[in-house]
């Protein structure tokens, strides 16, 4: 009875305490309340005029405008890249009736496979804006075109959408030197002006699309526009258009461009050839190509892998990216430096007998002819590719000679003024090879420099430049792919280039030009089949890279070797001597010798640009090409 | 209120009269253990949740109707519950807190990761929901049942256990990470404890405790949450990114003005400007469309359900529903207050849904649940002979 007193009296104050507390609760209840209250009316009355205006700029949607990107032509005004309309079919739900019905009206005059029905009918039913078109087919052709305009009435709701998008006529000839476009990736879109590219999908990625990407692409305009409540447009309140990108013109010859993908001839190889007083490059081409129109949509899976595994690396850009062994191409201008450097005058001779010895070394280094040459003066030994000349004068000049020389006609740097993704290829040095291999320069490197092998290697392009500055007399010149932006003539950079080259006699430039003459025109001429019937007065190089390289008095066969094991035939050349319009250089990799397997595509394209172009016979876009298939003389 | 009828209240189960004796004195109400009061401003609310639930969906009248029907489906579950008598639900505590905290270790280790949290236990094809839900009232529950036993107020020894019984679930739903509602099942408990009369300076005493563990609750929170914290503090700092919720909700509520834009002419609601505009974040498009007077409206309906809510707490004849019923009644506030709080920026962004109004199933049967215990432990005191 106690303890139930107790209790009793504990349940009364239990009560007691809690029916204080739940009045304290309702007390903050009502205070917290009031919290809020004062925080509504600070928004909604004192702050109102500030969050008023806040939420009516948020009714005007500012809405970007692409600009329409600058189309590419060749010198002679022959479109390269332009911008194709696509038709895309899209459908408004808002303001189909009946959808089945327009479905299977569609399926029936465009014969629509019925999966890509049943695909957008589930795209359909995502939560889109009912007003915002859906895509239901992309790529429509001119009848699908054409039937859709004729039943137009009968289908409410659906539009016939065009979207620039890029074409490359000749996608195949031009796809390395154009390169392409494709859509702005992540890593690009860090970079880029995001209210330049706010409606832009595409961007250039490589060659002249992407060195050229700022001409190009134009500048965004933008368009303020009211939405009504549902987002839709309900008005335009302002406009700036966008300015279209820049016209480029290119100083490559479409013709001549075609001329040297033919005579490539489906091999692997590059041509490159230069204007050697302006610097502009008439034609680059690599073979083999690629359809660069495929990666302007997105190339599929399948086909990137199939491109990227190719053995071939169609992919890959040999006119600027390939390096070569220059192979005996490069006596000319071990004959320069010999004459610049006072180590030789024309009129120097040397007695071959078919070897060259260092002092004091056993080691025999050969002359491509085993018997030797005889005596030889520097003529002589550009004419017949003598090896043991130039082993004897590389030997006396010394590799830092060689390399500041060789540095002067653009070898081991990356030559051209606006050439995306250029590689700088390698020419040795004893600093080069200190950093590189940790070891001094071996007097015996020299030697194999001399004759355009060993650590020495070139890239068509700074080939054909070199040549270029051989052809005017040792004046520097730069390549470059843009003649005219907007029909404003591009002006030549004066970038920091290197110096021209003097020779004490200026008349030594001829003896080394009648030297290279004699190449093709002469008894002995290594590419003297090359040569035969010349309209004009053509001096060249020929040149052969070892990919297999032999042991000491090993012989070459070159039968027994595979094919890709060949020898890579190299020509360098320009013409006309006294009047140099074209400087050309030729890669046709595991072909064999230079002077049987390259001289001849070098002549046809200086042919080609000297008789036909130049004397404007040759209709536009014809690249009538045989392939000589003359042998000629093995040179080393 | 007479002593008798207390004391016999406390001698255990309520004694059932004849109904034949008791019926001319009980109403349609009573019989059904429901208070119209209460109930009335319940429909109220619901109702205009749902006409601003269709402005807010872009006028999407399935989402209304599915919202309606599980509106029907809550009520229909707080009609049931109102027919347990305290006594059932205090047999009821010990059995629903244990599978609780079942269910919740086993969305910790096997939990289907929902909604970038691992907050849903599914059991395929037959049911998928949130344990942690269930625990809003399991844990109240619980820690009622255990003090109702006990001596009142509560001791240190009461205290122990007590926080033992909210923290094991509190910790897992932290973990899953629920920060909302591991607080708002933090909160139930905690007021069960303030209402069985706590002493003061026990109270302030933990108070001072929990304000200097801030810090360490700041060190174990994850990115994402101390993001929303300092968010808070400078919406303006990432306008684009966390803070864009808080610019968008406050633009939308204050340029509401005092007579809102009118319904469905809310431009940042219907513009789509508004994120998660139908689920947590409603009150912007309420404030905006109807502005403060809109706003008061219904602050002042849901200050009324909780005045009445307290009122039917402060009736109860025993200590486990008094407790309970009041806990139920405070979180719902809790609900409302941390809600309107953070569409309005003065609060962090928890998940915290605007209660019968916000899109969302699990809650609203939560929430109706809550009242339906709420309405049972009124409903059947009257039940006493006098």
């Amino acid at each position: 009875m106690r303890q139930q007193r107790d209790t009793l009296k504990n349940t009364e104050q239990e009560l007691r305490v809690f029916r204080l507390r739940a009045l304290l609760a309702v007390l903050v209840v009502i205070i917290l309340t009031g919290l809020l209250t004062g925080r509504l009316f600070y928004l909604q009355v004192v702050q109102h005029e500030v969050y008023s205006t806040r939420s009516e700029k948020n009714r005007v949607r500012v809405e970007p405008l692409p600009p329409t990107r600058g189309l590419i032509y060749d010198r002679n005004g022959v479109l390269l890249a332009e911008n194709r309309p696509t038709y895309n079919l899209t459908l408004v739900r808002e303001r189909v009736d009946d959808l089945d019905e327009t479905l299977s009206l569609l399926v029936d005059l465009l014969e629509l496979p019925e999966e890509e029905v049943e695909a957008f009918r589930q795209r359909s039913r995502q939560r889109q804006r009912p007003f915002q078109p859906a895509l239901l087919m992309s790529d429509l052709d001119e009848e699908q075109i054409a039937r859709l305009a004729v039943n137009r009435h009968r289908l409410p709701g659906v539009e016939v959408e065009a979207q620039l998008l890029r074409y490359y006529p000749d996608a195949e000839d031009l796809s390395h030197v154009l390169g392409y476009v494709g859509r702005i990736n992540a890593e690009e879109l860090q970079t880029l002006d995001t209210g330049d590219y706010a409606g832009t999908h595409f961007i250039g990625k490589t060659g002249v699309e992407r060195f050229y990407e700022d001409e190009l692409h134009g500048q965004a305009g933008l368009r303020k526009v009211e939405t009504n409540a549902r987002g839709r447009v309900l008005r335009e309140l302002g406009r700036t258009d966008p300015v279209p990108g820049e016209t480029l013109t290119l100083t490559l010859d479409k013709p001549l461009q075609q001329l040297a993908v033919d005579l490539l001839d489906g091999r692997r190889g590059a041509i490159v050839a230069i204007a050697p007083q302006s610097g502009e490059i008439l034609a680059m081409a690599s073979v083999p190509g690629f359809d660069s129109n495929q990666f302007v949509t997105g190339i599929d899976v399948a086909a990137y892998r199939a491109l990227q595994q190719d053995l071939d690396l169609p992919l890959f850009n040999r006119a600027i990216r390939g390096s070569y062994p220059a192979g005996s191409t490069i006596k000319p201008f071990m004959a320069i430096t010999g004459l610049k450097e006072g180590v030789v005058t024309p009129d120097t001779t040397i007695y071959d007998p078919g070897y060259y010895q260092l002092p004091n070394d056993d080691r025999r280094y050969r002359n491509w002819l085993r018997w030797g040459h005889g005596r030889v003066d520097l003529e002589r030994a550009l004419a017949v590719s003598n090896n043991t000349y130039f082993y004897s004068l590389a030997h006396e000049l010394g590799i830092d000679r060689i390399h500041d020389s060789l540095a002067q006609f653009g070898f081991g740097q990356r030559v051209a003024a606006d050439v995306a993704g250029e590689s700088q290829a390698l020419l040795p040095s004893r600093d080069w090879k200190k950093a590189r291999y940790n070891q001094p320069w071996y007097p015996g490197e020299t030697l194999s420099v001399g004759i355009g092998q060993g650590y020495l290697q070139i890239t068509p392009l700074q080939l054909a430049t070199a040549t270029a500055v051989l052809a005017n007399r040792g004046d520097w010149v730069q390549p470059r792919l843009a003649l005219e932006v907007d029909g404003v003539p591009v002006p030549t950079a004066l970038p920091e280039t290197p110096p021209d080259i003097d020779l004490t006699n200026a008349a030594w430039w001829d003896r080394v030009y009648s030297g290279m003459e004699k190449v093709l025109s002469g008894r002995e001429g290594t590419a003297r089949r090359s040569g035969v019937g010349l309209e004009y007065r053509m001096a060249g190089k020929s040149g052969t890279a070892q990919v297999f390289s032999l042991g000491q008095d090993q012989r070459y066969n070159a039968a027994e070797l595979e094919e890709r094991l060949r020898d890579h035939a190299l020509f360098m050349a320009f013409a006309p001597v006294e009047d140099p319009q074209i400087a050309v250089s030729v890669i046709v990799e595991n072909a064999g010798g230079g002077s049987s397997h390259a001289a001849g595509l070098a002549r046809e394209m200086a042919d080609f640009w000297l008789l036909d172009r130049q004397a404007g016979k040759a209709p536009v876009g014809a690249g009538e090409a045989g392939n000589p298939d003359d042998s000629a003389t093995e040179d080393g | 209120m007479a002593m008798h009828d207390l004391a016999r209240g406390l001698r255990g189960r309520p004694i059932k009269p004849p109904l034949s004796g008791m019926s001319r004195r009980r109403s349609l109400w009573e019989r059904i253990h429901l208070d119209p009061w209460l109930l009335a401003m319940l429909l109220v609310l619901m109702l205009s949740g749902l006409v601003v639930l269709y402005s807010a969906s872009g006028q999407r009248l399935d989402v209304v109707i599915a919202q309606g029907v599980r509106f029907g489906v809550a009520l229909t579950g707080m009609v049931i519950i109102a027919q347990f008598t305290p006594a059932t639900l205090l047999r009821w505590a010990l059995p629903a807190y244990l599978a609780g905290m079942a269910m919740l270790v086993a969305v910790e280790v096997m939990g289907d990761m929902g909604m970038g949290a691992q907050r849903w236990l599914v059991i395929p094809g037959v049911v998928r929901f949130q344990p942690s839900e269930m625990m809003k009232l399991a844990v109240p529950m619980m820690v009622a049942a255990w003090l109702s036993r006990r001596e009142l107020p509560p001791g240190w020894q009461d205290l122990v256990v007590c926080a033992v019984l909210i923290g094991a679930p509190v910790l897992l739903i932290a973990r899953q990470p629920d920060l909302g509602t591991s607080l708002l099942v933090a909160m139930a408990a905690v007021f069960v404890i303030l209402l069985a009369g706590l002493s003061w300076r026990v109270i302030l005493l933990l108070g001072g405790l929990a304000a200097s563990a801030l810090p360490l609750l700041w060190m174990t929170m994850h990115a994402y949450q101390r993001q929303r914290v300092l968010t808070l503090l400078d919406p303006q700092s990432d306008p684009l990114g966390a803070g864009w919720n808080i610019i968008q909700s406050t633009t939308a509520i204050g340029s509401g003005g005092l007579w809102g834009k009118g319904w469905l002419q809310g431009t940042q609601s219907q513009l789509e400007f508004l994120p998660e505009r139908h689920t947590d974040f409603i009150v912007a498009v309420l404030g905006e469309e109807f502005g403060l007077v809109g706003m008061l409206a219904f602050l002042a309906l849901y200050l009324m359900i909780v005045c009445r809510g307290l009122w039917l707490a402060g009736a109860a004849q025993e200590t486990f529903g008094r407790l309970l019923a009041g806990s139920i009644i405070l979180t719902f506030f809790i609900y409302v207050f941390v809600n309107v709080g953070m569409v309005s920026g003065i609060l962090p962004v928890v998940g915290v849904p605007l209660p019968l109004v916000s899109y969302g199933g699990t809650s609203s049967v939560t929430l109706l649940a809550g009242f339906g215990i709420l309405m049972a432990i009124h409903s059947h005191r009257r039940l006493l002979p006098r």
